[in-house]
C-alpha cells in the first residue's frame, strides 16, 4: 500500500499536501472501494471549505463513498478530469488523482505516513 | 394447509433433526401472553368457493367494458390492450421471478427492461430512461427530488403550473413536506387562460425546477420550448409530465430541450385497474445519470463474450447509499415496465400512431358535436390532443348524475380541483369510443338542457 | 433488414433487441380507419419520426418468449432469498385480480358504480388489522419502500401536532435493510446506528444510552434480519416509549408471525406491509409491490388520503355504503389513485380469504420449521454467527479457514445445482453473509436437495475452488463484466442509423 511520507492524513482516508495545498483519496481507500465508476467534486473555484465537509462524492461498482475536506481554506482549483475518468482515482490517487487544491490550507485533525500505515494496518475489513 | 407441500410424516422428521417436539416449541423467543392470538378472520374457501366469491364481488361493480360508455381520464385511460400484452405477463417466467440481482439466471427480465428503457427514450425524445418509479405522480416527486440533490439544498424553489394534474401536485406536497421548499405557481386563483410562458415572471436564481404537463389537465397542446428556454437561462431545471399516446403525434418535450420527462405508462398496455398498479417512466439527458433515482439496466458482455445486460450504477440506491440516497426507492414496476414494452413492441410505430390518432379525431368530432348543444360549450380554445373541458352551464354533478341513468360515464368533474370550473367536465375520448358512443352522448348531453 | 447475428464484430449476440428485430413496413396489430371525420392537426406541433421498432406479432411474440427462457422463476424452482419471501404464488390469484369487474373500473368512477372494490379494499383493511393489531390500515403506498416513507411521514406529523419539533432523530439498527436509513433519509433525518448484542437482539444498553427527546422513533424489523425474534421485543418498546418516540416495525419479515404473534401487541405503533411477500403477490421481476402501513389508534387521523370508509351503515336490506374519506390531519396523497388495487390488493384479498386464521398460522408455522430444519442440517459446515433457533430465515457465514472462496462464490456455484442463491452480502453485520429463507412452500425433498448441494459446495471450496470462482459455468450466461457496464454506460439502444433507407 503506497504511503507517500510528504503527506498527511485523515482517519477518514483522505491525504492532504501542505505543499500545494492538494487534497484527496488515499490509496487505502479507492483498493477499498475497488473500480471507481463516478466522481463528482462538490465544490468551486472561490468556495471556502472547512475541515470535514464534503469535497467530493465517490461511487464505485458495489459501494459509495463521500470525501471530506481534510483542511480549512479557500479553494483555487479542482480536478475537472475527474468526472471524465474516474479511474484515476485508482491508478494514480496521489497524482493525477487529486480532487481539489486550496490556499493557505489549515488541516484538521491529521497523522503523518507512518501512523497513517499502522492506522490501515490495525482496522480488519 | 393451502400451498404447503410438508407431510405430517415429514413435519415430524424435520422436528426431529432441529431437537425440538412441536411446532409450537419454535416459538419461544415471542411473549407468553401475546403468543398465538385467535385472529377473528372467517375460515378459509377452498379455490372453488374464493372464485364465485370474487367473481360476485367484480360482477358488482359497473365496468366501463360491459356496463357503462366511458368518456372518463383525467390521468387513466380507457385504450384497447392487444391479447398478446396479457399472455406474455402471464408467463411464469416473467411475473414469478424476482429482481434481476443475480444477472447470469435474469437475463429475461434483464434485457426487457433494457429495451423498456429504450423505448421510453424513443418515445420522450430523450437520453436515457430507468427502469421505472411506482406511477407518474411520484415520478414527478422523484425529480423533485433530483433537483434537490443537483443543486445540493442551495435551491429551494419549485415552479409548478396549475395545469399540471392535481393528484400529481398533491404527492410531490407530500413528498416535500419535510424540505422547507417554496412551491408556487398553482394558486387556486391562477388565471387557467394564461399561456405557458406567464410563468417565467416566478422563475428566478432561487428556482430548481419548472414542471409543466404535456397536453396538460386540461388536454391543451402547447410548445414549451420558449417556457424552457427561459427556465435554462436562469439555471433552473425542466420537467414535463407528459402522456405518452400523446408522444406519438406531437413534438417531444426532448426536442423542447426538457431535462426531465416524466409520466404515467398505464396507457401503454396496461389495464384501467381501479387506479392502480400503473408505471412511472422517468427519462433525462445522460449527463443527469448519476442523479437519478431507480433502477438502471445497462449492457455489458458476460466471461462467455456473449452481449449481457446487469442492474448498474446500483451504488446510487438506497442498498448502498442508505441514508445519503436520492431516493429510498427500492421496487421498479418490473411487470408493468414489460407490458408496456410489449405493447410498444407489438404496436410498433405505425400502430401507436393510429391509436393516437384515433383518439385524436374522435376527441375532435365529440368536441364539434357537443360544443352544438345549446347551453355548451368548449371551455378553452388552444389545440388540444384527446380530452377538452366542456362547458355545461349548471353544476357538473347533475350532468353527471343524468348520463349515467343513461349508462354513461361522464367526464371528470373539474370543480373539484378549480374553483372557477365548478360547471365543466373534463371530457376524454379515446380509440375505443366509437362514432355512436359519441352520438349518444350528445343526445343524451342536449336532453339535459330539457329538464 | 438488420441481419443482428452478424452486424458487428464484438460480442456475441444471444437474443436481438426488439429494435435490432425491426424491419421497415412490418405491423403487429392495427386499428380500425376512423368512423369519424378526420380533423385537422396541428402541424407546427406534430412529431417528425417516432423512432419505435416495426414487427409482426409472430416475431414479438418469439422474442417474448426466447426472452423467459433465460429467466429464474418461482415457478421454475427455489429461491431462498432471505428478506424476499418467494412462496408460491397461486394461480388463481391471477385469475381474480384479471376479473373484467376489476380490470375495467376507473378510479374516479362514482363510488355507487364500485361498491364491490370499495367492499374488498375495507374488508382487507380489516383483515390486515385483524392480523396486525393494528386499528387502522392504508392500502395506499405502492410498495415496501413506499409504506417506510408514509410510516416516517407519519411519525414526523404525529410528533410535529404534539408542538414538538425537536425529534430529528431516527435509531436504526445495524442489521436493517438500506430502505430504513433512506426513508428517514429523505425527511433529512439524522441515522443514529444501534448495535446487535452477541445474540443477535438489540443492544438494551447501547439503546438506552441513544435515547432521548430528539428522537423521534425506531425502525425495527423483527424479526430482524438476522432472522431472530428479539428476545427483549417489549423492553426495546417501551425504552423508546419512555422517552417519547415511536416505534416502526419493518413488516419484510411476517411471514415469521402470521397467527403467532400481533406486532400491536408487542409495542410498535405502526407498520408497513409487504404484500409482495407475506402474501404472495408475485414479484413480477422486480415489481410492483405493494405496501399497505397500519397504525395504532393515535397515528390514525394522519393516515394518507384517501381511506376508504363506510360511509353508510348497512341493514338486513341493503348492504353498507362504501367510500372515501380522508383522516382529520391526513399527511397528504402518496400516490395517485387508490393504491395497487389490481396487482396487490385483490390478490392478497384471495389469498387471505383461500387461508382464513387456521391457515395462516399454517404458513408461519411451516415457514419456521423449514428455517429451522436448514439451520439444523447447514450449522455443522457452514458458521452461523447468531446460532439460536432462527424464525423464518437464518443467516450463515459464506467462507471458510484456509479458503479463498467468498460467498458471491458459493452463490454463483448454487446456479450449476439450478437453484437461485441465497441473499448475499446482507445484512451487513454478518462477513460474507448468506440469508436463507426457504418459505413454507417448499417440501422436503427440495430442502434436502438444497442442503447437500451446499454442503457439496463447502467441500468443493477446498478440493476444487477453482469450480466455485468460474461459477456458474452450466448456465447460458456467466459472470458479467460489472465495470464495463458502469463506465462505458450503455443504457439505451436504437434503430440503426440507416434504417430508414430500407424501407
Amino acid at each position: 500500500m503506497n504511503v507517500p511520507a510528504s503527506l498527511k492524513y485523515t482517519k477518514s482516508d483522505e491525504w492532504f499536501d501542505p505543499a500545494s495545498g492538494a487534497m484527496g483519496l488515499s490509496d487505502y481507500a479507492q483498493s477499498q472501494l475497488s473500480d471507481i465508476v463516478f466522481v463528482e467534486v462538490l465544490v468551486e473555484v472561490g468556495d471556502t471549505v472547512e475541515v470535514g465537509s464534503p469535497i467530493a462524492s465517490v461511487e464505485s461498482v458495489k459501494a459509495s463513498a463521500e470525501t471530506y475536506a481534510s483542511a480549512t481554506g479557500k479553494v483555487v482549483a479542482v480536478n475537472k478530469a475527474l468526472s471524465e475518468k474516474p479511474e484515476t482515482l485508482n491508478s494514480d490517487p496521489y497524482g493525477a488523482g487529486w480532487m481539489v487544491k486550496v490556499e493557505n490550507g489549515q488541516p484538521g485533525e491529521v497523522m503523518d505516513s507512518g501512523a497513517y500505515e499502522k492506522y490501515c494496518a490495525q482496522r480488519t475489513h | 394447509m393451502t400451498y404447503i407441500p410438508i407431510s405430517p410424516k415429514e413435519r415430524d422428521a424435520m422436528l426431529a433433526v432441529i431437537g425440538v417436539k412441536t411446532l409450537d416449541d419454535l416459538f419461544k423467543d415471542v411473549p407468553v401472553k401475546h403468543r398465538f392470538p385467535k385472529l377473528d378472520l372467517p375460515p378459509a374457501l377452498t379455490e372453488m368457493e374464493a372464485a364465485a366469491e370474487l367473481a360476485d364481488i367484480a360482477a358488482s361493480n359497473e365496468n366501463v367494458h360491459g356496463d357503462l360508455i366511458s368518456f372518463l381520464g383525467a390521468g387513466i385511460y380507457n385504450h384497447y390492450i392487444p391479447a398478446v400484452v396479457d399472455h406474455m405477463l402471464r408467463r411464469g417466467e416473467f411475473y414469478t421471478a424476482y429482481t434481476p440481482y443475480q444477472p447470469e439466471i435474469s437475463q429475461g427480465t434483464l434485457q426487457a427492461i433494457f429495451e423498456y428503457q429504450s423505448l421510453m427514450a424513443a418515445l420522450t425524445g430523450m437520453e436515457v430512461s430507468n427502469a421505472s418509479h411506482y406511477d407518474g405522480a411520484t415520478a414527478a416527486a422523484e425529480a423533485v427530488n433530483m433537483a434537490w440533490a443537483q443543486f445540493r439544498g442551495k435551491r429551494r424553489k419549485v415552479v409548478i403550473s396549475a395545469t399540471v394534474h392535481p393528484q400529481y401536485r398533491a404527492v410531490i406536497r407530500t413528498y416535500t413536506q419535510g424540505m422547507e421548499l417554496d412551491l408556487a405557481g398553482d394558486d387556486a386563483d391562477t388565471d387557467l387562460d394564461a399561456s405557458p410562458e406567464e410563468l417565467e415572471t416566478l422563475i428566478d436564481d432561487n428556482t430548481m425546477m419548472v414542471i409543466v404537463q404535456y397536453p396538460d389537465f386540461f388536454g391543451r397542446i402547447y410548445d414549451y420550448t420558449k417556457l424552457i428556454g427561459a427556465a435554462h437561462g436562469k439555471g433552473a431545471l425542466v420537467c414535463v409530465v407528459a402522456n405518452p399516446t400523446a408522444l406519438a403525434l406531437f413534438k417531444t418535450p426532448g426536442e423542447m430541450d426538457a431535462d426531465i420527462v416524466v409520466g404515467d405508462g398505464q396507457p401503454l398496455g396496461i389495464p384501467m385497474w381501479f387506479g392502480g398498479p400503473t408505471l412511472g417512466f422517468f427519462t433525462t439527458k445522460k449527463s443527469y445519470v448519476h442523479k437519478m433515482a431507480g433502477r438502471l439496466v445497462g449492457e455489458t458482455v458476460d466471461n462467455h463474450g456473449q452481449r449481457a445486460y446487469v442492474l448498474t450504477l446500483t451504488a446510487r440506491e438506497q442498498h448502498i447509499k442508505r441514508e445519503r440516497a436520492t431516493s429510498n426507492i427500492c421496487t421498479n414496476q418490473g411487470l408493468l415496465a414489460l407490458a408496456s414494452a410489449v405493447y410498444m413492441s407489438v404496436l410498433g410505430k405505425s400502430g401507436l400512431r393510429q391509436v393516437a390518432e384515433l383518439s385524436y379525431h374522435k376527441a375532435h368530432y365529440a368536441a364539434e358535436q357537443l360544443s352544438k348543444i345549446k347551453g355548451m360549450g368548449l371551455c378553452f380554445s388552444e389545440p388540444f390532443f384527446h380530452e377538452f373541458a366542456l362547458c355545461v352551464n349548471r353544476p357538473a354533478d347533475e350532468v353527471n348524475a343524468h348520463l349515467l341513468e343513461h349508462g354513461i360515464l361522464g367526464g371528470y368533474a373539474l370543480g373539484q380541483d378549480y374553483p372557477s370550473l365548478k360547471n365543466h367536465l373534463l371530457i376524454a375520448v379515446t380509440e375505443m369510443n366509437t362514432k355512436e358512443e359519441i352520438d349518444t352522448l350528445a343526445g343524451v348531453l342536449s336532453e339535459v338542457n330539457n329538464d | 433488414m438488420t441481419d443482428a447475428a452478424s452486424t458487428k464484430t464484438g460480442p456475441k449476440i444471444v437474443e436481438p433487441t426488439i429494435f435490432d428485430l425491426s424491419s421497415p413496413g412490418r405491423t403487429g396489430v392495427s386499428f380500425p380507419d376512423p368512423d369519424v371525420p378526420h380533423s385537422e392537426l396541428p402541424k407546427s406541433m406534430l412529431r417528425a419520426d417516432l423512432p419505435l421498432p416495426e414487427l409482426a406479432e409472430v416475431d414479438v411474440v418469439r422474442h417474448y418468449m426466447h426472452l423467459s427462457k433465460f429467466n429464474y422463476s418461482v415457478d421454475g424452482g427455489y429461491y431462498p432469498l432471505g428478506s424476499c419471501t418467494m412462496k408460491y404464488n397461486p394461480k388463481i390469484d391471477e385469475d381474480t385480480c384479471r376479473l373484467p369487474g376489476f380490470l375495467f373500473t376507473h378510479p374516479l368512477q362514482p363510488i355507487e358504480t364500485v361498491q364491490g372494490n370499495l367492499a374488498l379494499m375495507y374488508q382487507l383493511q380489516e383483515w390486515l388489522k385483524e392480523i396486525s393489531g393494528f386499528a387502522a390500515v392504508t392500502l395506499q403506498p405502492a410498495a415496501g419502500a413506499h409504506g417506510e416513507f408514509t410510516g416516517v411521514l407519519l411519525m414526523r406529523a404525529y410528533h410535529k401536532s404534539r408542538g414538538d419539533a425537536k425529534r430529528i432523530k431516527m435509531l436504526i439498527p445495524d442489521s436493517a435493510h438500506g430502505t430504513n436509513p433512506a426513508s428517514a433519509g429523505m425527511l433529512g433525518l439524522k441515522i443514529v446506528q444501534i448495535p446487535s448484542d452477541p445474540r443477535g437482539n438489540v443492544d438494551l444498553k447501547a439503546l438506552q444510552e441513544r435515547c432521548d427527546d430528539t428522537v423521534l422513533g425506531m425502525m425495527l424489523t423483527n424479526p430482524n434480519t438476522l432472522g431472530l425474534f428479539d428476545e427483549h421485543i417489549e423492553e426495546v418498546c417501551r425504552i423508546i416509549h419512555a422517552c417519547g418516540g415511536l416505534m416502526y416495525g419493518d413488516g419484510a419479515n411476517l411471514n415469521a408471525l402470521l397467527g403467532i404473534v400481533r406486532p400491536a401487541e408487542i409495542g410498535f405503533d405502526l407498520m408497513h406491509f409487504n404484500l409482495h411477500k407475506t402474501f404472495a403477490v408475485p414479484h413480477g421481476g422486480g415489481g410492483p409491490g405493494s405496501g399497505p402501513v397500519g397504525v395504532a389508534a393515535p397515528l390514525a387521523d394522519f393516515l394518507p388520503e384517501p381511506l376508504v370508509g363506510m360511509l353508510e351503515e348497512g341493514d338486513e336490506e341493503t348492504p353498507p355504503l362504501f367510500g372515501f374519506v380522508k383522516p382529520a390531519k391526513s399527511i397528504g396523497r402518496m400516490k395517485a389513485f387508490h393504491g395497487h388495487f389490481g396487482g396487490g390488493l385483490v390478490r392478497a384479498f384471495t389469498y387471505i380469504a383461500m387461508h382464513g386464521p387456521d391457515g395462516l398460522k399454517d404458513i408461519s408455522q411451516y415457514a419456521v420449521l423449514n428455517a429451522n430444519y436448514l439451520l439444523a442440517r447447514l450449522r455443522r459446515t457452514y458458521r452461523v454467527p447468531f446460532d439460536r433457533i432462527c424464525m423464518h430465515e437464518f443467516v450463515a457465514e459464506g467462507q471458510f479457514e484456509g479458503s479463498d472462496v467468498r460467498a458471491l462464490d458459493i452463490a454463483k456455484r448454487l446456479m450449476d445445482y439450478n437453484f437461485h442463491p441465497p441473499t448475499n452480502y446482507f445484512p451487513l453485520i454478518v462477513h460474507e453473509a448468506l440469508m436463507i429463507e426457504p418459505t413454507e412452500t417448499e417440501n422436503k425433498d427440495t430442502l434436502d436437495a438444497f442442503a447437500e448441494a451446499l454442503i457439496k459446495i463447502a467441500a468443493e471450496s477446498k478440493t476444487q475452488p477453482e469450480l466455485l470462482h468460474n461459477a456458474p459455468s452450466t448456465t447460458q450466461f456467466g459472470r458479467m463484466d460489472e465495470v464495463k457496464a458502469a463506465r462505458d454506460l450503455v443504457l439505451c439502444c436504437w434503430l440503426p442509423e440507416d434504417y430508414e433507407e430500407q424501407r
